[in-house]
């Protein structure tokens, strides 16, 4: 068996069935929408377990010079509390497990998050508008206006009245521009990718049809 | 006991993990350094329990006859597709688990995202349809940075690419700085709460 026209011609049947949802909702696409549920789970729990579990908790606790790190027991402990969840007599115990993982993803985001979403940021926008021709320095003001404005727009703790209001005003409008910016951003990588599907079904697909009926090269 | 322990143990990695970065010495830095893998080793715990969940309701679909439960088997055939020949024949190129990311789950992905193609431009089309004049600004930079973005918007006008550019580069970085300063201060404060124990709606209770 041809593998490599196995895997094009699973690839794009699976693609039809997918795109078949265009139409109306049907069989086909709730069949290979649950396969790729299925899928995707399979593949997030062998992922986990060659990329997580293999080299930072097994190789932990049995380095490959030998002997046993009793230490790495405690996280193997708490993981296997977080699956107490599905035995309604002992769900409490994942409690614990909860309890770690918020306290240090709080303990690394806290620092971590005002670190680079904060002060760089704030650093990042304090820039100097001395060099550069006019437009470079409209750009800039329009850029240390926009941050101050959309700030000013989510802090809620004063009434958006007179200087504020006008301000945040300000701040929607470049929040606006903003989203807009994104969403056709978006939109069009999601429309590379299904021109990626398209150049896949005409491109890798259909020439493997006359090949596999015996038709030409 | 019920909620002091793990508030505990939320507040002692929590605190380890501040003061980790503060102060990079032992034992903060052996605790921290340690905490930091252990984390991640719990954290995956939640990708078992996820798919425990997921065999769980699919089976329950099938004893009980629920609406759609003839395609439960696929879902939990194709789990177990991946699940078996991952475990049996590792993850390495040219193995099954490969072939089947490869040619199955990646283009299904792809699929399936390129679908949203449709369904998100039609929904914000008629969500955004220029009902105030910020609705329009919206639309409009979305127009540009879409044309911007293909061959056909330098060929109507030269200067579209550079005004995409320039709206990605100042006004979008603007937008998005103001929400990630506002989001980061949001983290702080709420991982404060978590730490000092103010904020339990994660451990199943009200406050």
């Amino acid at each position: 068996m041809n593998w490599e026209i196995l895997g094009i011609w699973l690839g794009a049947m699976l693609t039809l069935c997918l795109y078949s949802f265009l139409y109306r909702d049907n069989p086909f696409y709730k069949f290979a929408e649950h396969l790729f549920v299925g899928m995707s789970a399979g593949y997030w729990v062998i992922y986990t377990i060659e990329n997580v579990l293999k080299p930072n908790w097994w190789q932990q606790m049995f380095p490959e010079d030998g002997g046993f790190n009793w230490v790495w027991i405690i996280p193997g402990i708490f993981a296997l509390f977080m699956l107490a969840r599905i035995i309604p007599k002992i769900a409490g115990l994942s409690r614990m497990a909860l309890g770690m993982i918020i306290g240090a993803g709080a303990g690394v985001n806290m620092v971590g998050f005002f670190q680079t979403n904060a002060m760089a940021q704030v650093k990042g926008t304090i820039i100097s508008i001395s060099s550069g021709g006019a437009w470079d320095i409209f750009s800039s003001i329009v850029l240390v206006v926009g941050v101050v404005s959309g700030l000013v727009y989510f802090f809620f703790s004063k009434a958006h009245t007179g200087i504020v209001g006008r301000t945040a005003n300000v701040g929607i409008t470049i929040l606006m521009i903003s989203f807009g910016a994104s969403f056709g951003y978006t939109i069009m990588a999601r429309i590379s990718l299904l021109i990626g599907r398209c150049q896949f079904l005409m491109f890798d697909w259909i020439p493997t049809i006359p090949r596999l009926l015996g038709i030409g090269g | 006991m019920r909620l002091i322990l793990p508030l505990s143990i939320t507040f002692v990695t929590g605190m380890i993990m501040v003061l980790h970065f503060f102060v990079p010495h032992q034992p903060i830095k052996f605790l921290g350094d340690n905490l930091q893998e252990w984390y991640m080793i719990v954290a995956s715990a939640a990708i078992f329990l996820g798919a425990l969940n997921l065999m769980h309701v699919h089976f329950r679909k099938i004893k009980l006859k629920l609406k759609n439960w003839k395609y439960s088997p696929v879902t939990i055939i194709g789990f177990m597709l991946m699940f078996v020949t991952g475990l049996i024949y590792g993850v390495t190129a040219a193995r099954p688990f490969d072939f089947m990311f490869m040619n199955m789950v990646a283009p299904m992905g792809a699929t399936m995202f390129s679908l949203l193609a449709f369904f998100v431009a039609s929904a914000a089309f008629r969500a955004f349809r220029a009902s105030n004049w910020r609705a329009t600004l919206l639309l409009t930079s979305a127009f540009i940075v879409m044309l911007g973005q293909v061959p056909i918007g330098a060929m109507i006008w030269d200067k579209i690419p550079l005004a995409k550019v320039w709206l990605m580069s100042i006004p979008n970085t603007a937008g998005q700085r103001a929400v990630m300063i506002g989001a980061a201060m949001g983290v702080v404060s709420t991982s404060l709460r978590m730490i000092f124990g103010i904020e339990r709606s994660y451990l199943g209770g009200t406050d």
